[in-house]
């Protein structure tokens, strides 16, 4: 493979999927925060 | 009897001969062991690592030392934790054990500035390739814009071991001028009003349940969409899970001070003995740490810019300034963007957020060199 050809295919990838890694996790979190509510100290 | 004699003062005389003969190069790199150590000692520059890293330069530069040959003390140390990845993820279970994610949980979204801030480790890539070198050691290189010393360490010592000295030396020097190299960078892309955006004030959203899932859920996540990357975030949140579920408390402890002291010592030790003049003094080097600078710029430059586009997009609501702390030098450059953000409005506090996305910072670099080595892996270059 020709080294432009490298350097936009580890760019577009890497930055997408940097991003996306992320987003994804994001997400998770949010999930897992919906899940598992913090309950309200003084009601227990 | 007199040939003995003189055979043994040969003997004794031989390093002063080689330093006057060919030990240009070693006396260069004499005087640069000795800048490290002034500047860990005297300056605080990230003492830890550069203390060990100088003493250990100097033990190699020292004439016809044979620490760094088979069996000396130096290469047993680099095969036993360099060589095999061993020390780095050490030190991560450390990391892991030490961070706080609380930030980051409380507002995920601020997960992306941790990718953003990762931009200039590409923006780098293409200028190593465009400056000549292999297509594996423009990868080493641009991990030193991950802004993040184990990873850098991890995969030059994988990919690029003959340029293992220039990038450790590179990350780690940077991370420590991050207070100096970002607030210019701050205030060059940001207006007066954009700089005194006060943000609300994170509330406790987050239950114990999900701190406690979050390391087992982001292994799974990244794991699975970046396998080549698992040693670096499976061991990171090894040491945030020991961290959070509370009934390993010895081994958090080991793991945050005696293990990752340890480990820091014979690191940077090992990375010193990979400095020995002939081989590290070359245009590469210098070429290397042009490299790491722009990439670390570039890291900055693009978490503001990403910051002005989410305040843009939130209508003013998020400062962007907070963007700076999406590279992973945890928690210096939370500090910076706070100390920043108080310079133009002295009761605007951003700590908390920057914390959030200076956490991020750290899982978007690990990400980030994940993500390149699963490319690598999938083209068949690694």
């Amino acid at each position: 493979m020709d080294k432009w050809a490298f350097g936009l295919t580890m760019t577009i990838v890497g930055v997408g999927g940097t991003f996306l890694t992320l987003w994804v996790l994001s997400l998770v979190i949010d999930l897992l925060k919906k899940l598992f509510p913090l309950k309200d100290e003084k009601a227990e | 009897m007199t040939d003995s004699i003189l055979t043994g003062l040969n003997g004794l005389s031989s390093g002063i001969v080689y330093l006057f003969t060919q030990g240009g190069p070693n006396v260069i790199m004499l005087a640069i062991a000795a800048a490290l150590l002034y500047l860990g000692v005297k300056k605080n520059v990230e003492p830890l690592l550069l203390v060990p890293i100088g003493f250990g330069c100097l033990l190699v530069n020292i004439p016809l030392s044979d620490l760094m040959d088979q069996g000396g003390f130096l290469r047993t140390l680099y095969d036993s934790g360099i060589a095999n990845e061993l020390f780095p993820l050490l030190i991560f279970v450390g990391i892991g054990a030490m961070t706080d994610f609380a930030p980051l949980l409380e507002n995920p979204r601020i997960l992306l500035f941790g990718a953003a801030g990762q931009v200039g480790i590409f923006v780098t890539l293409l200028l190593a390739l465009a400056l000549g070198f292999s297509q594996l050691d423009a990868v080493a290189i641009a991990v030193i814009g991950a802004c993040d010393g184990p990873t850098a360490i991890y995969v030059a010592s994988q990919y690029a071991p003959q340029l293992l000295g220039p990038i450790s030396v590179a990350a780690y020097s940077y991370m420590a001028l991050v207070p100096i190299i970002q607030p210019p960078i701050m205030k060059a892309l940001t207006t007066p009003a954009e700089r005194v955006i006060r943000m609300k004030s994170l509330k406790r959203s987050v239950s114990p349940q999900t701190k406690l899932l979050f390391p087992i859920v982001v292994t799974l996540v990244t794991g699975l969409l970046a396998p080549k990357g698992l040693p670096l975030i499976g061991t990171i949140m090894l040491g945030n899970f020991m961290r959070e579920c509370g009934v390993v408390a010895r081994l958090t402890k080991a793991s945050e001070n005696e293990i990752a002291n340890i480990v820091t010592l014979f690191l940077g030790l090992a990375i010193g003995g990979t400095m020995e003049g002939h081989a590290f003094l070359k245009p590469t080097t210098l070429a290397i740490f042009g490299l790491g600078f722009i990439a670390i710029c570039m890291d900055t430059v693009a978490g503001v810019v990403f910051g002005k586009i989410v305040c843009w997009m939130t209508g003013g609501k998020v400062n962007p300034l907070i963007g700076a702390a999406g590279i992973s030098a945890y928690p210096m450059a939370a500090r910076v963007v706070q100390t920043q953000g108080l310079r133009y409005d002295k009761k605007n506090h951003l700590l908390m957020h920057a914390a959030g996305a200076n956490t991020g910072g750290q899982i978007g670099s690990v990400v980030a060199a994940a993500v390149m080595l699963s490319v690598l892996k999938g083209m068949g270059l690694i």
